[in-house]
């Protein structure tokens, strides 16, 4: 198994959410993340001090899938987040020992 | 008594009131999150304090029968209100059962007395902006009932205490004839003057002109802004202490002039930085209000839109000041209330007409210079007298009992230290709180345990 981690445009993830349901993936875990590449942020500006917020939001989206079908899924993901305008993040996979359901106990492919 | 009055100044004195949380909303916005409660307990701790002393000796200290040259009043006169409260019972003939046998003006002197009180309430808790994030909250508190006592009360006699009004003999400025309607020099001037002192005393915060200090709650800043201005019109239409003309012309100049001062600052933001933003619109109907304060019954209600605009375009220029010179007036109270004070209050010597209620001319309405050399003579004395005594005074908390908290628990945030609360819990984790006594016991999950470290270590 793979984990495939996605860190995208905020605005993006519906696409990318109805790409991989539509690809069949069963389910995934989003959460708020920030940070910044070759994107830089913005500048404000309180009573005349003006700053640099140089952390851009972004979402995480993580899946677990199969071995096999890791290469289609970040194809996938990288399709739907793509603009081509700077900042579109990054999508990157790692090995997955084992995954556990918590409801049931079951183990390894048998849990995605 | 006139029941019509009483009741408007009844309900001005609870506007006015209400202007204390907005503040601590206005001020508790513009921090950022590690001490938003400490900044609002600033201000609550305002009108605990004062709203005890006040009744106790300050009431007395600036309305009493002066003592001397017209600097103070007599602390023990109305000590504790005491005498004030006596009502009719409807045996004396031509006064109703129920109202009051002491008045001020057409009001009773306890409704009076409440009015004046919450005006001492806001101006103390108005200094506090000057010292956010670093003060021990102890420390404020003594400060509040000092300052109040030494400083407010005392410059509330030189202004507000006129002649005959309370005592025979009243304050100085008062006696002068200069206009001073709702507070110029007494809340305005006297708070940024005070604000200066202790940003000097206290010194910097750590990571001053270094590190970001965002507003952490812009919304809370608009929202204490918009209730300030509503408490606004009961600090200066409540002032004519009558529901009258009067009043009137003191509500529609404040409404005018917080209305062109918004403008004013943003003209200045739009110009100099490139856009026009939220807290500079909360900040410039501030300092409109600001401006209009001793004003509000001297103009003609386009005289107050010229005073609000010059009012929110300077005080959007003054806020840089602190950046150039080096103090940290951490939510601009010099820049604000001190330049807008001191704008209002000299600005009746150019701009009044005598039209208006206070019925006199100032220079551009051909009334000379006698009016803008009163008025700025009232200007000088209250800075200077403020700046000094709270000098002093914060000087003496700092060396005796501690004013600013140690510099660890100001990189940890002064509300979990001085408050042990944190103002907002938005994770679902609970940012890991838990109640004593609740760690887990009797669970039937595995321990891990030395034996069991052995066996799976290779």
């Amino acid at each position: 198994m793979r984990l495939v981690t996605a860190v995208v445009k905020p605005h993006k993830l519906d696409d990318v959410r109805n790409a991989l349901e539509a690809y069949g993936v069963q389910g995934m875990t989003v959460s708020e993340a920030s940070g910044y590449g070759r994107q830089r942020g913005h500048t404000e500006v309180y009573r005349g001090a003006e700053y640099t917020v140089d952390m851009v939001p972004k979402v995480r989206v993580e899946v677990l899938v199969e071995d096999l079908d890791a290469p289609d899924v970040v194809e996938v993901v990288v399709k739907s987040a793509q603009t081509g305008r700077i900042g579109d993040g990054k999508v990157w996979t790692v090995p997955v020992e084992d995954v556990v359901r918590v409801r049931t106990g079951e183990h390894g492919a048998d849990a995605l | 008594m006139d029941t019509g009055d009483t009741a408007w100044v009844l309900a001005s004195a609870a506007l006015v009131l209400l202007m204390t949380p907005g503040l601590a909303l206005f001020y508790g916005g513009m921090v950022r999150a590690k001490s938003v409660l400490n900044m609002m307990m600033m201000s609550f701790g305002a009108l605990a304090v004062v709203g005890v002393l006040w009744v106790l000796w300050g009431y007395s200290i600036a309305f009493g029968d002066d003592l001397v040259g017209g600097l103070v009043g007599d602390p023990l006169q109305f000590a504790g209100l005491n005498g004030l409260i006596g009502v009719h019972d409807g045996t004396t003939p031509g006064h109703a059962a129920g109202e009051a046998e002491h008045l001020v003006g057409t009001v009773p002197a306890v409704v009076f007395a409440g009015f004046q009180g919450t005006f001492a309430m806001v101006t103390v808790a108005l200094v506090s902006g000057a010292i956010a994030d670093r003060a021990r909250f102890g420390a404020w508190l003594v400060f509040a009932g000092l300052w109040m006592t030494l400083v407010y009360a005392p410059v509330a006699h030189w202004s507000f205490a006129f002649d005959g009004l309370v005592a025979e003999e009243g304050g100085w400025l008062a006696g002068l004839g200069v206009v001073d309607f709702a507070g110029g020099t007494v809340v305005e001037i006297n708070s940024g003057a005070a604000g200066l002192a202790l940003a000097l005393v206290l010194g910097r915060r750590l990571g001053f002109g270094r590190d970001p200090m965002r507003p952490h709650n812009l919304p809370l800043v608009m929202l204490g802004a918009g209730l300030l201005w509503f408490g606004w019109f009961g600090f200066n239409a409540g002032s004519a202490l009558g529901a009258n003309g009067v009043a009137a012309v003191a509500w529609i100049n404040t409404m005018v002039a917080g209305a062109t001062a918004v403008f004013g600052w943003l003209l200045v933001e739009r110009l100099r930085d490139g856009h026009a933003t939220s807290l500079g619109a909360a900040s410039g109907a501030v300092a409109g209000l600001v401006a209009v304060t001793p004003a509000c019954s001297a103009l003609n209600p386009v005289g107050a839109m010229v005073l609000g605009l010059v009012a929110g375009a300077l005080c959007a220029a003054a806020i840089g000041l602190k950046h150039r010179f080096g103090y940290d007036d951490s939510l601009d109270v010099v820049g604000v209330h001190l330049v807008g004070g001191l704008w209002g209050t000299i600005a009746i010597g150019l701009l009044a007409t005598a039209d208006a209620p206070a019925g006199v001319d100032g220079l551009l309405f051909g009334g000379g210079f006698g009016q803008l050399g009163k008025q700025l003579l009232a200007a000088v004395a209250v800075l200077g007298y403020s700046f000094v005594v709270t000098l002093a005074l914060g000087l003496l908390l700092e060396k005796t009992i501690g004013f600013r908290i140690h510099p660890d628990d100001e990189l940890a945030g002064i509300d979990q230290v001085e408050h042990a609360e944190t103002a907002y819990d938005l994770a679902t984790t609970g940012a890991g709180a838990r109640m004593p006594g609740s760690r887990p016991a009797g669970t039937t999950s595995p321990t891990r345990t030395p034996t069991h470290d052995t066996e799976v270590t290779p």
